[in-house]
Order: C-alpha cells, then sequence, then structure tokens
C-alpha cells in the first residue's frame, strides 16, 4: 500500500464494492447475492439431513462472528484514527512510535499476531478468548486503518486548514471541525473494504476456540464427517454477509457524496 | 489611548526565506487605522508572503510585525490572539465544504469566541444579508457560485469583527462577470471604515477605494504613493514598466 494522494482511495483487499453505474438486473453483485441465497434455501429444502441440521447448529458462530467483527471495528477504527494522526503528527517522538508500529504490525501475518498476542496476553493477564481476539484483531487492523486516515486527511486541501487557522482556531479545532468531518467522507470507501475484510479474517480467530461460524462449522463436520456440506453452508453464509455489507457500504458512499452536490 | 493616526499594523524590516529564495527583503510599512492598501507587483514578488506573514501563515526570518500593539512572536496563544483580530479572504475562497454557507459564518465565533448557537446564527445572517446572500444561508460551498463562496468568505471573515481584513487577490480565481459582486462588497467595507490590506491588481478598486498603492518587486517594496501617484507619474523604472504591462 504506497502513498496515495487522491481524492478517492481504494485500497482493495475487501470484497468489490459495486460501482454506481452497476443497477442493471443481472449485475455482477445480484448474481452473487441472489444465487448465494437460492442456494441457502434451496439446498436445505431439497436435503434436510444434513444441510438443514447445518443451518440450525451455525447461528451462534455467526453470532460469535458478528461480535468479534464489530468489536474489531469499533477498537481498530480507533486505534486508526490515532495512529493516522500519529503519522502525520509534526512532534517527532509521537510520529516514530506511530510509523514504528505501522511498520511492525504490517510485516507480521495476522495469524502469527493473532497467536502471539493471544498467548502472550494468556502470560499477562487471564481475558476472555473472544477478548484477546479482539484485541489482536484491532491491533492488526488498526495499522492499516491508519494509513487509510493518513492518506484521507492529506487528501484534504491545504486551504481547509489554513482557513479555519486564520479565523482563530487552534490545530485541534481545525483537525476536529474541518478536517476530519471531509476526511471521514473520502475515506468511507476503503474503510468500508477494511470493515469487509475484517470479517472475513475473523475467520481466523477460530484457531483460537473462538466458536465463531468457520469453528461451528467445523465442529458440525468433525462430529458428522460431512465435511463438503458444511463448509459450503459456512461459504454461503459469509458470503451472503460480505456481500450484503459491500452493498451498505456503496449506499452509504452514495448518501454522503450526495450533500456536496 | 489609541490616537487614530497611531498605525495599526506595523511591518518592520522583515525578511522571509525559503531555502535559498529571498521572499521578502527587509520590508517595512505601517498601516493605519481605516486605511485601504493595496498591494501591486509581478508574480513572485513577495506580495502574497507579506500578506500571509501578517496573520502567521508564514513565520518570518526575522523582523517583526505588530498588530494594534501586540508583537507577533512565536507563542501560539498570542499568535491565535491575532488571528482572531485579522480577518484573511482567501484566492480559492476555501470554505468548509462540508459545511452550509450559514455553519461557514457561525463555526469561528463558537469554537473560538464560545458565543451561542443562537447569537451566532443571527450575527451569520446579518452578515449574509450584507453581501447579498440571505437566501443562500442553507447551500454547501458546491452550490454556490465562485463569486457568491467569496462573498461569503468575507462575511465569514466578518463573523469574527477583525480589526483589519487581508484580501489575497480575492478576485483573481473568478469569472470576469463575478469580479465587480465581489469589489462591490469590498467597497462598501472600505466606505464602513474597514482597514484593509488587498493583494490586487484591481484597478477600478484601486481607484474608488484605496488610500495607498505599494508597488513591489522581488521582495522589496520598490514604490508607495497614492493610487494617482503610483499609476499616473511612477517615479521607478520598473514600477512603470509593470504598470505598462497590466493597465
Amino acid at each position: 500500500m504506497a502513498e496515495i494522494k487522491k481524492t478517492r482511495i481504494e485500497v482493495t483487499d475487501g470484497t468489490l464494492i459495486p460501482g454506481k453505474g452497476e443497477h442493471s438486473v443481472f449485475s455482477a453483485w445480484r448474481i452473487a447475492f441472489f444465487g448465494a441465497i437460492a442456494l441457502i434455501i434451496i439446498l436445505p429444502v431439497m436435503k434436510p439431513d444434513p444441510y438443514f441440521e447445518i443451518l440450525k447448529f451455525i447461528p451462534d458462530g455467526v453470532l460469535a462472528t458478528f461480535k468479534v467483527t464489530v468489536l474489531s471495528i469499533l477498537l481498530s477504527t480507533l486505534i486508526g484514527l490515532l495512529a493516522g494522526l500519529g503519522r502525520i503528527s509534526r512532534i517527532t517522538l509521537i510520529n516514530r512510535i506511530a510509523t514504528v508500529y505501522v511498520e511492525v504490525v504490517r510485516g507480521i501475518p495476522l495469524l502469527v499476531q493473532l497467536f502471539y498476542i493471544y498467548y502472550a496476553l494468556g502470560k499477562l493477564v487471564q481475558v476472555p478468548r473472544l477478548t484477546s481476539a479482539v484485541i489482536a484483531m484491532a491491533f492488526c487492523y488498526g495499522a492499516y486503518m491508519g494509513e487509510i486516515f493518513r492518506a484521507g486527511i492529506l487528501s484534504i486541501p491545504k486551504g481547509q486548514m489554513e482557513a479555519a487557522l486564520a479565523l482563530g482556531l487552534t490545530r485541534g479545532q481545525a483537525m476536529r471541525r474541518v478536517i476530519l468531518p471531509q476526511t471521514i467522507k473520502v475515506i468511507l470507501p476503503p474503510i468500508g473494504n477494511e470493515f469487509i475484510a475484517l470479517l472475513k479474517d475473523s475467520s481466523l480467530v477460530s484457531i483460537l476456540a473462538v466458536s465463531d461460524l468457520l469453528r461451528r462449522g467445523r465442529e458440525y463436520a468433525s462430529t458428522s464427517f460431512m465435511y463438503f456440506e458444511s463448509y459450503t453452508m459456512v461459504a454461503l453464509v459469509y458470503l451472503i454477509i460480505t456481500l450484503f455489507l459491500s452493498r451498505i457500504v456503496a449506499i452509504m458512499e452514495e448518501r454522503l457524496g450526495r450533500n456536496e452536490k | 489611548m489609541k490616537s487614530s493616526d497611531k498605525p495599526i499594523v506595523r511591518i518592520n524590516k522583515v525578511t522571509k526565506n525559503f531555502g535559498t529564495v529571498e521572499a521578502l527583503r527587509n520590508v517595512s510599512l505601517d498601516v493605519n487605522p481605516g486605511e485601504v492598501v493595496l498591494i501591486i507587483g509581478p508574480s513572485g514578488s513577495g506580495k502574497s508572503t507579506l500578506l500571509r506573514s501578517v496573520n502567521k501563515l508564514e513565520n518570518l526570518t526575522s523582523g517583526e510585525i505588530w498588530i494594534d500593539d501586540d508583537l507577533l512572536t512565536h507563542n501560539q496563544s498570542d499568535i491565535r490572539k491575532i488571528r482572531e483580530e485579522v480577518g484573511m479572504v482567501f484566492q480559492n475562497f476555501n470554505l468548509f465544504s462540508h459545511l452550509t454557507a450559514l455553519e461557514n459564518i457561525t463555526l469561528a465565533p463558537m469554537v473560538v469566541k464560545k458565543i451561542g448557537k443562537d447569537q451566532a446564527v443571527k450575527i451569520a445572517e446579518d452578515l449574509l444579508a450584507r453581501v447579498g446572500l440571505s437566501e443562500r444561508a442553507g447551500n454547501y460551498p458546491d452550490q454556490l457560485s465562485g463569486g457568491q463562496q467569496q462573498r461569503v468568505a468575507i462575511a465569514r471573515a466578518l463573523a469574527m469583527n477583525p480589526k483589519v481584513m487581508l484580501f489575497d487577490e480575492p478576485t483573481s480565481a473568478l469569472d470576469p462577470e463575478m469580479i465587480k459582486e465581489v469589489l462591490d462588497v469590498m467597497l462598501q467595507l472600505a466606505k464602513d471604515g474597514m482597514t484593509m490590506l488587498v493583494v490586487s491588481h484591481e484597478m477600478g478598486f484601486a481607484r474608488a477605494a484605496a488610500d495607498t498603492v505599494v508597488f513591489m518587486d522581488e521582495g522589496e517594496i520598490i514604490e508607495k504613493g497614492t493610487p494617482d501617484e503610483i499609476f499616473d507619474n511612477p517615479r521607478e523604472e520598473r514600477t512603470k514598466k509593470f504598470l505598462k504591462h497590466i493597465l
């Protein structure tokens, strides 16, 4: 992820965000989304055993996946905001701390970080599995979010800060009242992408004994030996959720863009 | 305490370097209360830098600037105090694009002066009426023409009730048919007795409103006088040459 200085920033390791023009009946999004929904309805109806059984077994996992994802998103956005501000800070110490954090985190695979933080935390304090999973996810994603915040803040024209300073606002006030509100519009698409990527990566926490969607599927498979069927349903549920979220991101983007026009 | 002939802005032997480039060389200039000073000169002559130094958007290499007995130092709180008293209008308007015209004007009084919302809105409505844009209060900058944006920007600066107004080429980003509406607002402001420092090449405005015209070239003040003196009888060769280009 190099330094991007455009008003519209695309950081794409999440799902495809539908283009505004994609409103035809057979858009890629519709084919994938409604195809997945059709399958998840038809399969259990045609073959209740095992598909309906699997469907009944995994809702707990969906709930855990949502919990991990939503909490990680909230925490990583907060960390990202701080890291982004730190990266553009003119105070050398703060700048270095933020930059080293971003460099270190981005240089270690998420799975390794999850293991590491999980067991490192375990040595220090006794925290619930879900909590340490969320902390590990947020710590990692905060670095990526930080780079998005940084690029977004830098994409706001310099004149906006100057005008705010000329009116007597402090740098902090100008950042809060003028720069960040405009930044949010710019970074919404890449942040939305990160959210979706985070949801998918949350499946990694299944190795930390968190009973998320993937783990529930695996539990069912290992008792029934129906591996193909179990993972088919797991994949379909993930697909429906991420496609649904990507549509929400697109709608939010359109809404936010409107009041400027 | 303050007599009217005591300068409100005192620029004293100011020098500004950008790396090895000398943008300002030993510039001194006094501006009296109510005076309208027009700064002209070729691009790169340092006129914008001088203007931006007056509210500390540029740091000086040496020299000092006094605003109404307050020395512009490096102290952050002093700089903010000065900025509250010095309004600035930019070439590219720089309206806050996420706020409506009205919110652009109310922001600084509410955040900086801690004025209540009702009172800030009232001030903003009065100012919008003054620049002839009452019906545009709810519009975002993108929905306004360049001339309208610049008039809102003037109103935004006036909302802080400044003692001095700085105009950095306020009409050079505008289409010709919009220049007049902005100049009219500035003319009215000058008539109302506002102290103004204006970087502009609008000769009509200069003749109608300026008390003093300053010609700058290569970071120095070459010549200074009334509009008639500078435009009709320039003494310096460089002034004559420049005026031939723009008149």
